[in-house]
Order: structure tokens, then sequence, then C-alpha cells
């Protein structure tokens, strides 16, 4: 859904053994990076200690000029963003009630050790019959009863564990394998970056969900995957690396075409150095921006295979795995064995897609006609 | 480059990707743990003589090379035996079902046009207004709502409680009354993120065309404000939705997956679960195949429309 020009706008020279004093002026497409910043010149290291005792104005003009204060201003425009602090927010009050639902423990043979002692959930997930099947929302049961007399409540509560953790695991898992691959491809093009991409070109011809559910029967007994936990984590880290390593390798395109990538060079820094330093720092704010957003993606994946019943075990508190009984509950008229599994995903997925429009906001504000510096009318 | 050229140069890029899209479902039945025979007859114990007949009918005694070739010459003429659990015809069976899903993914594609263009319009004329503030968490909203979900709930809402649509497809021809308002709710489930994702990216690229030297000269010659976004800034911002119909197509596939299921409705992505549940492996070969080919010749489809629009892409 990306396909953006490609920017130009990422210096990140750091020119070391000069005089502190000495004025390092970015090149003037690196200084319309921010319109405020236009034609700013300051020096890098007084940013990067931290432009106390500067009055705010200069402070952050020059700190829009300065790479090293880039997360720093991001991070500002982030906060200013309402939308996506309420979205973090949500986000981490999932996370916690999904951490604290239910005691984590590990277990070996003899010893039990418990890592986490809280339980917010009021009922055990798995015990079955705490209160009659299907039974409405009461008091003692919020969200009602499934089919097997579980608390939902409990259920939604630690199932979040599952939905959240696989939508981190899987995007980061696939960030290791696209980036590395992607930055490749585009820095030493050629026929590296043919072989790479012909094979990025292939796995686009399927569908992300048809992919995985077609590589889930493949990982399924394959021992060290074990459950069906990690069967779903790698097949969606699988499908999931080809969109980044395509969108970084757009983005090296432009950037080893960069001076500082030049005078790297030529100073003899190895490619490796090159690539990891100056290369990829340069290139991956739209692959943080993709990534984020890929969290919901990924998410909506994962429970669309539970709700198919591939991959986890059924019967898992899975959000997606809770609504695959839920055509037939419905059919009965026990409406809430879906809704709120269902509510659940709805505002992860919503959360993240919210903060993955401010990270977007707040990285580029250029980017997207949403900064409303040339608004028309 | 002439346009001549740059389909010539376009159509070697797919031929590699094709052989990959074909290699690559070959080798599913091959990834699978155990013996191919085993997968291809759902783990069944099955006679010495059965096991010969079936590794001479898919070629499983000859080199891996020439399995691939004698598959893909069989692929061509769509010849993908028969399912050993149903004992059909695969071709037969996924030529049955492939109406209904092309029915129901062209009404959501439509569906989310109609939707999603106007959508997109009002957003980007009125960019930091209410207006786009609303447009952006409905879309964000459809987004996010999983899509079986959203069938389940308009399943229980209007056809149980409300009883205004069938639960159940009816048993009549795909053109006919019936079917047409039985298909509202899954077009509805199928087409409401498309809208979302063709809203935003409408609205994104109408906004970089906004900002363009040849609307200010348009508004300059004191034409309406209605011609100069209909006519002008549509026209162009069209095309980045277009260039992306072929991940559209991927997205309605995925969709479809899901939501045939809730709607019972008789379409490949049925079938693929299905498939997936009873192990049946040719099934889930050929209609990977089916969809693989289709996004990339979708694909290639649009980048030849995009040239012959738009005179500057060439490369």
């Amino acid at each position: 859904m990306s396909d953006r020009q490609p920017t130009t706008d990422r210096g990140r020279i750091r020119i070391v053994g000069f005089d502190d004093a000495a004025e390092q002026k970015r090149d003037s497409d690196a200084s319309s990076d921010t319109a405020d910043a236009a034609g700013t010149t300051a020096d890098p290291s007084i940013a990067s200690r931290g432009a106390t005792g500067i009055d705010p104005t200069t402070a952050s003009a020059s700190a829009l000029a300065q790479p090293g204060r880039r997360l720093e201003n991001a991070w500002r425009r982030f906060r200013r963003n309402r939308s996506a602090m309420a979205g973090l927010a949500v986000i981490i009050v999932m996370a916690v009630l999904a951490v604290f639902a239910w005691p984590i423990t590990v277990s070996t043979a003899e010893v039990t050790i418990t890592l986490q002692p809280f339980s917010l959930a009021p009922y055990d997930p798995t015990a079955m019959f705490v209160a009659p099947p299907n039974a409405p929302p009461s008091l003692a049961h919020p969200f009602g009863t499934d089919w097997a007399g579980r608390d939902q409540f409990s259920r939604v509560l630690v199932g979040g564990r599952y939905t959240l953790s696989i939508g981190l695991v899987a995007v980061g898992l696939a960030l290791c394998v696209g980036v590395p691959l992607g930055a490749i491809a585009g820095y030493f093009g050629g026929w590296i970056d043919e072989a790479i991409m012909r094979v990025v070109d292939v796995l686009y011809a399927f569908p992300f969900l048809v992919l995985a559910i077609a590589i889930v029967p493949i990982l399924e007994p394959v021992p060290i995957l074990g459950s069906g936990y990690w069967t779903v984590v790698v097949a969606l880290a699988v499908t999931g690396w080809v969109g980044y390593a395509r969108l970084i390798r757009g983005e090296v395109l432009s950037v080893r075409e960069r001076e500082y990538v030049t005078a790297a060079r030529a100073l003899g820094v190895p490619d490796r150095t090159i690539i990891q330093r100056h290369v990829v720092p340069n290139a991956i704010a739209p692959v943080v921006v993709q990534a984020t957003l890929n969290v919901g993606t990924v998410v909506l994946t994962a429970t669309a295979l539970g709700f198919l019943g591939l991959g986890l075990e059924p019967g898992s508190a899975e959000w997606g795995a809770m609504l695959a009984q839920g055509r037939s509950s419905l059919l009965r008229g026990d409406w809430h064995v879906t809704v709120f599994p269902g509510l659940a995903i709805f505002l992860f997925v919503l959360a993240i897609n919210l903060v993955g429009d401010g990270i977007n906001d707040a990285l580029e504000p250029d980017r997207d006609g949403r900064d409303d510096r040339r608004r028309m009318r | 480059m002439s346009l001549g050229r740059y389909v010539g140069r376009r159509l070697a890029i797919t031929v590699p990707v094709l052989v990959g899209v074909t290699a690559l479902t070959f080798s599913f039945v091959h990834l699978l743990p155990g013996d191919a025979v085993d997968a291809i007859v759902g783990f069944r114990d099955v006679s010495a003589e059965t096991e010969a007949a079936i590794r001479a009918e898919y070629h499983l005694d000859q080199p891996v090379w020439d399995q691939y070739l004698l598959w893909l010459r069989d692929a061509i003429t769509l010849e993908f035996g028969e399912s050993p659990v149903t004992g059909r015809d695969v071709s037969a069976t996924i030529g049955r079902r492939l109406p209904a899903t092309l029915a129901l993914g062209g009404a959501a594609w439509l569906l989310a046009l109609a939707i999603g263009i106007p959508a997109g319009i009002v957003a980007a004329v009125s960019a930091g207004k209410p207006a786009d503030e609303v447009g952006r968490l409905a879309a964000l909203a459809g987004i996010a709502t999983p899509n079986f979900w959203l069938g389940l709930i308009l399943l229980f809402v209007f056809s149980v409680r409300l009883g205004w649509f069938r639960v159940l497809p009816p048993d009549a021809p795909l053109v006919s009354l019936a079917t047409v308002k039985f298909l509202v709710l899954p077009t509805i489930t199928l087409g409401t993120a498309a809208a979302a994702l063709v809203m935003r990216l409408l609205r994104s690229s109408m906004r970089r065309e906004l900002d363009a030297p040849y609307v200010t000269a348009a508004r300059a010659r004191g034409l309406p404000e209605r011609t100069v976004i209909l006519k002008h800034v549509l026209r162009n911002a069209f095309l980045p939705v277009v260039t992306v119909a072929g991940l559209q197509l991927a997205f309605l596939v995925d969709g479809a997956v899901v939501v045939e299921g809730i709607f019972s409705w008789p379409g490949m992505g049925r079938l693929l679960v299905r498939s997936i549940l009873r192990r049946d492996y040719p099934v889930i070969q050929a209609i990977v195949l089916v969809i693989g080919i289709a996004i990339v010749l979708a694909n290639l489809l649009v980048d030849i429309i995009y040239a012959i629009l738009d005179p500057r892409i060439r490369y």
C-alpha cells in the first residue's frame, strides 16, 4: 500500500576529529527535511549533548536540523498527536492486562517458579463449567461464559498474551530477515538485487493469509516449533518479511547515492559497516512506520488463522480461536461469545493503526498532506 | 523507451516470477513432512499397488526437475488429477467454485470503489477539517475490524435477529434476485476494509496532487473548484490507486477465504479452508496456483495499463 517516493533527506554525517566549533552545514536538500529548519546550521556536538540553556526558539530550530535530535523531535510531535497517544494508552493497558491477567509460571520437572504472581482474571481461563455454558453476561461473569462454561472475561484478558505477543514477535522476526536482505539488495544492486527481488516478487504473488495457511501444515510437524504458537509466528514471519525488504530496498537505492556514503566508501570503510552505520539508519523510517502498522495486519491474520482453526490448538484462549465457535453460538442466539473477543481484536488493531499514523506524522511530517503548512483554502 | 519495448520488458520480468510461483506451488507437496504419496492420499494406509499408481500418476518416480516440468505441463492443461479425499476431479471442482468467488470479489471491489472514491475525495478536499478527521477514524475502524467478526455480527443482526437475509445461500443460479440479495451481507463484510484502503490511498495521492502547480494554474484561470478537483486532480490522483489493484486483489482473496466460510458461500476460499482441514493437498496446490498466477497477471495488466495512461512511466 505504500508506493512512496524514496527520500533523500536523511543526512546523518558525523565528522570526527575536527574542531568542535566547526560549523557543519548540511546540504540543501537535507535541510528541507523540515521547512522550519531550512538553512539552519549548527554544531552536531552541541545538539547531541542537549540544548540546555538555549532559548526555546533557537533550540527547537537547531534541534529540527539535527539528526541526533530527530528522535526527540519525533517524540515531541508524537506526544502532541492526541489520537496516537490514545492508541498508545490502549496498547499499554491491554499489554498490562494481558501480563497480569493470570500468573506466569515456569515449571521444570521438580520446581515451579512463579514469574508473575498477580491474577486480575477472576477465574482460571481453562477451567470448565465455572458457570452454566453459554450464560449471558452477568455480574459474576461480565462477558458471559462460552460453550464449555469457561469464563469469557478471564479468557479475553489472558488471550491478549497470544495476540499481542504473536504480533510483536512475528513482525520482529520478519524485520530481522527483511531489512538486511532488502538493504543488501539495494546497496549492492546487480545480480544480488535481481536474485533477492525475484524471490520477493514470487512471494508477493501469494496473499498473506493464503500463504500462511499453506505454510502452517508444512511447519506444524517441525519438532522445535512445538505448540501451535511458534508455527503461527514463523508462518507469519515467513510471509511478512517481503514487504520490508521491498520498502527498504527502495529507500536504500536513493541513500546509497548520497555523498556521505561515497565519502565512507572513499575512506575505505567496509561495505558491511557502511550498510549498518550509514545506509540502514537513514533508510529505516518508512520501515518503522510500516512495521508498526503491520503489527495490526499480522494480528488480524493471526486471529483469522485461529478463527479458521489453524495453528494454535483448538480451545486456546486466543481471541481468534475463541471466535471459531462463534458462528454456531450466534445462530443459537448467544451473541456475547462472539462480541467480546472480536471487540478486543478491533480495539487493539485500531490502537496500533492510530499509533502507526502518529509515528508516520512524527517521523516524516512532509510525507503526507497531513501537515497543514500548505493547507488548501 | 517506446510502449512496445516497455511491455516487452515487463513481460520478460514476469516470466521468471511465473516460474517461481509455479515452482513454489509445486514444491508445496514436497515440503510437507513425510513422503509425497502420504501427502497426496491424505496420510491413509494404501496398498502397494495404489501407491505405485499414485507414484506413476504424479510422476514421483522421476527426478524432481522432470517432476516439475511434467507437473507444469499438466497444470497448463488444467490437469490436476483427482482429489484423494473426495475423489472428484480437482479442475472441475475449482471451475465450479470460481464463478462464485469472482462474483463475491467483484461485488466487494465495486462496493470498495463506490465508497472509497467519494470518501477519499471529500477527505482530501477537507483536509484538516472535522470531516477529514471523521473520515480518518472511520477508515481506521474499517481497517481494524476483523472481517470474520464483522461478518458474524452482520449475520447475527440482519439474518438471525431481523430475518432480512437468508443465513444460508439460496439454491438458485448465480445471476438471480435471490442470490444477489443474499450477497449483500458478504459483500459489505468483504468490501469494508477494501473501501477504507482505497479511501486512504486516494486521499493521500490527492493531497500530493493538490499541491501541484497545475492546480494553482487551473484555479488562476478561474475554473470552478469542482472542475479543478473532479477533472484535473482526480484524474492524476487515480494512478497510484490503480497501481495497487494487484495488492487489492490479494487483499480481497484473503478476505474471501474467511468470509465465504461465515456465509457458507460455495467459493474457492471456503474450498481452500476445507481442503486444509481435510489435508486435501492436490486441491490446495491447485487453488494456491490459480491465486498466485491470477495476482501475477493482474499486476502485469495494471503496469501495462498504467504505462498506457501515463506516458512518463517507462523504466
